[in-house]
């Protein structure tokens, strides 16, 4: 269980993490997602102290990382793939974390196994690794010491097709054993594929945070007549609220069957009567780290203002 | 590559409750280390140790006239080399963490930064008399058949004490690449500082010295390159110590504990 507690970091007048608070739960795939530069890396490293918290508190089942006797036994941390000495071979690095852990030796061949490294490949200076491969070394180094709670940052980055499929079943097998994990990604469709609750990060606020299905859910619905200002009367009286979009059509957080019984009571002929978009997220995703940015931007408010 | 099968062994348990022991420091020392030797460039520049101490010593032989064929001549030669290339071997370990950005896992490992630099210190330390109790062997071995070959008298003209001193000595030039290594965290920026401390800082100082005569009583005091060469030399007098603690002190201590202190609060990148 990771437990984030008013987290904030300021650099001299720039807030890059502001405020943030949620629980990534055991059993659970959490997605940390935002767009580059929303504060998921900083907000990372804080939980792992390798940045000190201008405020706030995170925890890791309870503790404080830096009061964990022997972190690498309870959290695999794997912050960027590619800051490895590049002069060291794979399995020497898997060497020194196992050394370090204080694991059986043979959890190393294990897990180079694990994450499908040949020892050919095990053999081969990180330097002429690839991305793909450098991150299926920093998984392999993260699950060595057998922790109960993942942290990785933009796994899936470098993976192929197949790269991320593995790591999902990986991450996935991992959760259901009762492990937490945290991942993040700047790419909704690798979160949405893996994770199970979603953060959602922009400018360094949290702008949504849920289940996946609660999420999707609450993308809503999308509803058009040909008579506009009908359509909205009869959504009035029913007590939905509903915005108008640039295409004519109205949105609303409604489902789909509350918006067609209240356009159907109020005798309005609909043209179109939808849940929002299939890929709701991406919608959400855009529209909510558009919303952080007119608050903190209110000069563009007009031109970003739908 | 592509292999899709999941089996991750052991895996998280949803209640584990189990306390894990603290990593003791010998730990710590011994995987700081192995990781001076795992790669290449740590390798050579530790066995160039060797090297270029064989190479002195049979260079020595050679080349030296008869009558300083010495052990101490000996002692100097091959260790010359070793006081440039252990501070590099210190720096190294500590700036690597930054450079190469490994301190993103190694300080996820052992989270408290101050217990890792003190065993990279403790390592370096190993590491330099280990070199020294070699270079004082391989010279040992030159001196005989040094000597033998000349067909002279073998001279021992080292006391223990000496030795000792040559051996603090050494270990002054080792921290100094340690205190560089806190202060920048850089590889390139240590290296280039630590030549410019070693080769440039003397020259100007000696110059400053030979010109300004309130320097030159200042100097022993202030200059560290001055007062190590008390330790290679063989320490006479009192003052010579004080001299060596004031200038470890001003250019090792003071500037190796504000370094530590911005290992401990700088951010790992």
């Amino acid at each position: 269980m990771i437990t984030i507690d008013s987290l904030s970091k300021r650099y001299g007048g720039n807030t890059v993490v502001n405020d943030i608070s949620f629980t990534a739960r055991p059993g659970r795939v959490t997605g940390f997602l935002g767009p580059n530069g929303a504060g998921k890396s900083t907000s990372m490293r804080m939980m792992v102290g390798l940045t000190t918290p201008s405020e706030g508190t995170a925890t890791i089942s309870g503790r404080r990382f830096a009061d964990l006797p022997n972190p690498g036994r309870e959290v695999g941390v794997m912050l960027d793939a590619s800051a490895q000495h590049a002069g060291r071979t794979g399995r020497e690095i898997l060497t020194v974390a196992q050394q370090i852990m204080d694991v059986p030796a043979s959890r190393v061949a294990e897990m180079l196994e694990l994450v499908s490294l040949t020892p050919a490949e095990a053999d081969r200076r990180v330097g002429s690794y690839s991305l793909g491969m450098r991150q299926r070394l920093g998984i392999a180094a993260a699950l060595i010491g057998d922790p109960s709670v993942l942290i990785l940052d933009e796994p899936a980055n470098g993976l192929d097709p197949a790269g991320i499929r593995w790591m999902r079943d990986l991450l996935r097998e991992y959760a259901d054993h009762g492990g937490t994990v945290l991942l993040s990604s700047h790419l909704l469709a690798e979160i949405e594929i893996v994770a199970d609750d979603i953060v959602m990060i922009g400018q360094g606020r949290i702008v949504c945070h849920g289940s996946k299905a609660e999420l999707l859910q609450a993308a809503g619905t999308v509803v058009r007549a040909a008579d506009v200002a009908a359509l909205q009367a009869a959504l009035a009286d029913a007590g939905i609220a509903a915005t108008v979009a640039d295409d004519g059509s109205l949105r609303t957080d409604a489902d789909i069957a509350h918006v067609g019984r209240a356009a159907y009571d109020g005798g309005v002929a609909l043209t179109e009567l939808r849940k929002a978009e299939s890929g709701g997220l991406e919608e959400m995703f855009l529209e909510l780290t558009a919303d952080t940015q007119r608050d903190q931007h209110p000069d563009h408010a007009e031109r970003t203002a739908a | 590559m592509t292999a899709t099968t999941v089996d991750l062994g052991h895996t998280a348990d949803v209640d584990r409750r189990t306390t894990y022991a603290p990593i003791p420091l010998r730990r710590v020392v011994r995987v700081e280390l192995r990781k001076m030797f795992d790669t290449r460039a740590g390798f050579w520049l530790i066995a160039s140790i060797g090297i270029t101490g064989l190479i002195a010593t049979i260079a020595t032989v050679a080349f030296a006239p008869d009558q300083d064929l010495t052990y101490y001549t000996f002692a100097k030669a091959i260790g010359f080399p070793i006081t440039v290339i252990l501070p590099m071997i210190a720096l190294l370990s500590i700036t690597s963490e930054w450079s190469q950005r490994s301190g993103l896992t190694t300080f996820t490992y052992v989270s408290s930064r101050s217990r890792v630099v003190w065993a990279k210190t403790l390592s370096s330390v190993a590491v330099a008399i280990a070199s020294m109790v070699f270079a004082f062997a391989i010279g040992a071995v030159g001196n005989v058949v040094g000597s033998r070959i000349a067909g002279i008298d073998t001279v021992w003209d080292v006391s223990v004490g000496h030795a000792l001193s040559i051996v603090l000595g050494n270990l002054t030039c080792l921290l100094t690449g340690t205190m560089l290594g806190m202060l920048l965290r850089s590889s390139a920026g240590g290296l280039v500082t630590y030549f410019v401390i070693t080769l440039l800082v003397p020259t100007m100082s000696g110059l400053l010295a030979a010109s300004q005569s309130w320097y030159e009583d200042v100097q022993p005091w202030v200059d560290l390159n001055f007062a190590q060469s008390f330790l290679f030399e063989g320490m006479h007098t009192a003052a010579q110590w004080a001299h060596v603690a004031s200038t470890v002190g001003l250019w090792i201590v003071l500037p190796g504990m504000l370094g530590l202190r911005w290992v401990m609060r700088s951010e790992v990148k």
